[in-house]
This record gives C-alpha cells, structure tokens and sequence, in this order.
C-alpha cells in the first residue's frame, strides 16, 4: 500500500521464513563468518570461471533457503534475482536451474532489497503466497568486467572497494515464523557528477541519504523508530560522508545507530581497502547477520538501504558519471 | 550529464563533490612514489644480477646479455602473476613494478589467464593485449614520430 511518495507499507507483514548467505573464503576469514550458512574456502569453487562459480553460490543460496524454509521448491510462486555480470546471466541460468517463474532485476549492489521490496510488495497484495528474493556477487567476475583481470598489478587508491564473493536469498511468504517486512522506500536515481569507479562509496552516499530521508518522511517517523540503519555497500569513505551529509539535513546520525555492511563484513586487518562492496555485500550481511539477531531477539527493528552504483564499464570509459540508487527495506522482529 | 558534462555541473553537484573530497583519504603520492622508487630499485637490481650471472657464467658482453636478462624478468613476472602474488607486489609498489619490463609481462600474462574461459583464439588471444595493445599502440606511434624527426634533422645536415 503506497504510503507518501514512495514508500509501501505491508499490512499484511510478509514473513522472511527463511534465509540463506553463502561465502567465498575471503569472507570465511571476515568478522561475520559464523552468519554464512555455507562458505567455501576455493574462490573458483571447483568451476572452469568465476562466472559459474557465481552460479553455484546462488543457487546453493536459493537451495538452502527454501530447504530452511521447510518447503519445495514447487511451493515458491516467483523467483526475483539480479547480479552485476553483463545481462544478469547468474540470475537467469539459476532461474534455468530452479525452474520457478522469474522476473530478473538491475539495480547494481542494491538488488538485494530491490528483490525484497518486490518480493513483500507480491506477496502483500496477494499476487503471490511465496516468493524467493535472491542476489549474488563474485570478486573475480566483477573485477574482470568492470576493472582489470585479477591478477594485473595496478595499484588501487583508498577508496576504492572489494567486492564481495558470495550470494543471499530470502523466502518471503505470507504465512509462517521469521523476521516481518514492515515498509519499503524505493529509491530515486541520484548523481553528483562523480565518475570514479574507484570511489563509488561517495558516488552513492547521497542516494542513500535521499532514500533514508524520504522513508522518514513517507513514514513520519525519526530515526529513533529504528535500532539500526544499515546501508549497504558505501564502505569507510562513503559512510563518513552519508553520516555527515544526514547531519546537516538534521538526523542525529551517529556510528552507533547507523552500519555499513560494507564495514561490518571483513576485519581490519584484510586488504579490503575501504571496505566491501557488490550485491552480496548487503545480501549476505542482511539476510545473515542481522536476521540471526533479529530472531535471536538483539534487535526489534531494522532499516537496511542498499545502495547501488549505476554504471558500466562502456558508461566510464566514455566519461560519463555515475547514477546511484537505494532501496531501503524495514525489517521487524516477528 | 552526458554532453560536456564537466563544464555542466549544477552548484549542488560541485558542492557535494567539494564536500566528499574533503572527506576521502587521498592518494599518499610522496609515500607512493618512495615505494615505487625502492620496488623498481629492486626489480632492476635483481635484473642486474641476472646480467651478472649471464657475463660472469656464460659467454656474454654486457650488450648482448640484455636479452637473456629481459627473458629471465619476464619468465619470473609471469610465474608471480600465475602464483597470484605479482598483483600484491604491485598493491605495495605501484609505479616500481608496473614500468619494469616485469609490469609489461604482467599486464600480458594477466589477461590472458583471466581470459582463458572464453577459449584460446577469441579468449586468451583476443584479450591479451587488452591492457598492453594500448602500450604498443602508443609505443610504435611515438617511435615512428621521433625516427621521422630524427630523418629529418639528419636530411638537413644537424646530426
């Protein structure tokens, strides 16, 4: 149900029945290894490229959840899913796999809640009873197609991210126990102008602002209305911007209250640079970490925003800038 | 914001990019270029000992131990970039290892593993020089230019 501008509100409170994040040995060595349900420790995951190795993380994530969910495959009505490779082929080819009736989704590193807006917005308005909501990223594919071949030596600057190997996915369903989606704020397209590919954290902070600030406003609610507000993917540079720009727009935005998936995901001490990135970046961390403590009763109501960078390789190299997306999601204790 | 898109920034968008840019840590460029000085530094010393070994061992002038010296960077470049540790050299190094012959080897071997899923022909020999073709581009024009000067001067009798 609309709500303002460009917020939907779920009376119905679809459930997230069941979750599931699936990492790269990277992330086996992060802080949240103990949230991935299943994490490799072989980034080619026995695969000829990292291209299917892509695949087989997404589709042991959309396995796993619906097994978690205690349900077949049979019983999903839609499958939602969206990646960074070219034409969205870990989507489609997983689709191929799952055979479940599919919409294929673009939102660059935002899919993740692009998926789960749709998916909760489906299943409110009766369209659907069941819908799989999934995402995934791999370091290797992403930096082939959209930087260098991995193993070239260029020397990476300080904003720049790590992409995040791994992939999540939610079923959100009308009926059964699990975390509830509350609300959901679909983002406007916001570009400053930059066109760094090497910093896209302060690229999209103001699109995640944006979007937090029109949630609150849909909503008429503040920012105590919420534990935490995760953003997705704006790393160490991109979050100390966004946490100064919500500051002057006058939210009270502190570190304690206000997260970054991209932080959160590896310790210090890895060679991430100024944290991780890519659609798993806030898929495996939301639908890992924060529903475990969602269930286990640490939080009572979260606001994830995954922030997306719109660009493409033939769109930088022609000079132009880049667009930026958010979609936030608000996810509630059942 | 596609058409002559620096000159069209709206106040709002120079004013955020201000602002982010106050807030991004910058590229050290003194310690970088330290960096780069020691990494080159030691790639070229150990070139330097190749060519050593090559006069010293086997028959060879300090002119024509060049190439063997050449060869033996290159066959080490490539192995490093295989084994995954050329790129986290170079994350350290930056500009010492990416102007030695070792970073052209690398940009070469690089692409061409990257590319290997998509076959040999189309794949691993249509992507090598992706990154390396616009150094040789560049490298056959520049030299063309200054052989024609250097013609030129020499026709009119200044060399």
């Amino acid at each position: 149900m609309l709500q303002g501008q460009q917020t939907w509100v779920f009376p119905a409170r679809p459930v997230i029945r069941a979750a599931a994040a699936v990492g790269g040995p990277f992330e086996a060595r992060g802080n949240l290894a103990g949230d991935f349900d299943i994490l490799h420790d072989d980034i080619w995951l026995g695969q000829e490229s990292f291209e299917k190795a892509e695949r087989k993380m997404l589709e042991e994530a959309c396995t796993r959840a619906v097994e978690k969910a205690g349900i077949k495959k049979e019983d999903v009505h839609f499958f939602l899913s969206g990646d960074l490779i070219n034409q969205i082929i870990s989507s489609s080819f997983t689709a191929r796999t799952l055979a479940i009736p599919f919409l294929g989704l673009f939102g660059a590193c935002s899919s993740s809640m692009e998926g789960l807006a749709l998916a909760a917005q489906l299943v409110d308005s009766n369209a659907a009873a069941c819908v799989l909501a999934a995402t995934s990223s791999h370091n290797g594919a992403v930096e082939k197609q959209f930087r260098y071949p991995t193993e070239y030596g260029a020397q990476k600057p300080p904003t720049a991210q790590w992409t995040v190997t791994g992939a999540g996915a939610a079923v959100v369903a009308r009926e059964g126990e699990g975390p509830r989606v509350a609300a959901a704020t679909i983002g406007k397209v916001v570009d400053m102008g930059l066109s760094d590919p090497y910093n896209l954290g302060a690229a999209m902070a103001p699109a995640a602002v944006e979007t937090i600030l029109a949630h609150f406003r849909d909503l008429g609610v503040g920012q105590a209305h919420y534990d935490l507000i995760i953003t997705g993917d704006l790393g160490k540079v991109g979050h100390a911007i966004a946490l100064n720009l919500l500051q002057m727009r006058g939210i009270q935005a502190t570190p304690a209250q206000f997260k970054d998936c991209g932080i959160l995901i590896y310790r210090e001490d890895q060679p991430v640079i100024a944290g991780g990135s890519g659609c798993a970046c806030s898929a495996t961390v939301t639908y890992g970490h924060f529903l475990n403590r969602l269930r286990r009763g640490e939080l009572n109501r979260i606001l994830v925003v995954a922030t997306g960078a719109l660009l493409s390789p033939l769109s930088y190299q022609q000079k132009e800038s880049i667009p930026c997306i958010a979609h936030a999601v608000a996810i509630e204790k059942s | 914001m596609s058409d002559k898109k620096k000159k069209k920034l709206t106040p709002v968008q120079q004013e955020y990019q201000a602002f982010a840019s106050q807030r991004e840590p910058k590229r050290p460029v003194l310690a970088n270029s330290i960096r780069a000085f020691i990494a080159g530094g030691i790639i070229c010393t150990i070139g330097q000992f190749f060519q050593w070994i090559f006069m010293t061992f086997f028959d060879f002038t300090d002119v024509s131990a060049g190439n063997p010296t050449v060869a033996v960077m290159i066959i080490l470049a490539v192995i490093l970039t295989g084994l995954g540790v050329y790129d986290h050299i170079a994350q350290w190094g930056g500009g010492g290892s990416i102007v030695p012959v070792t970073g052209f080897a690398n940009t070469l071997a690089s692409a061409a593993i990257e590319h290997r899923s998509e076959g040999y022909v189309l794949g691993v020999g249509g992507n090598m020089f992706k990154i390396a073709g616009p150094v040789i581009t560049f490298g056959v024009f520049a030299a063309f230019l200054i052989g024609t000067i250097a013609v030129i001067l020499k026709a009119l009798g200044g060399m």
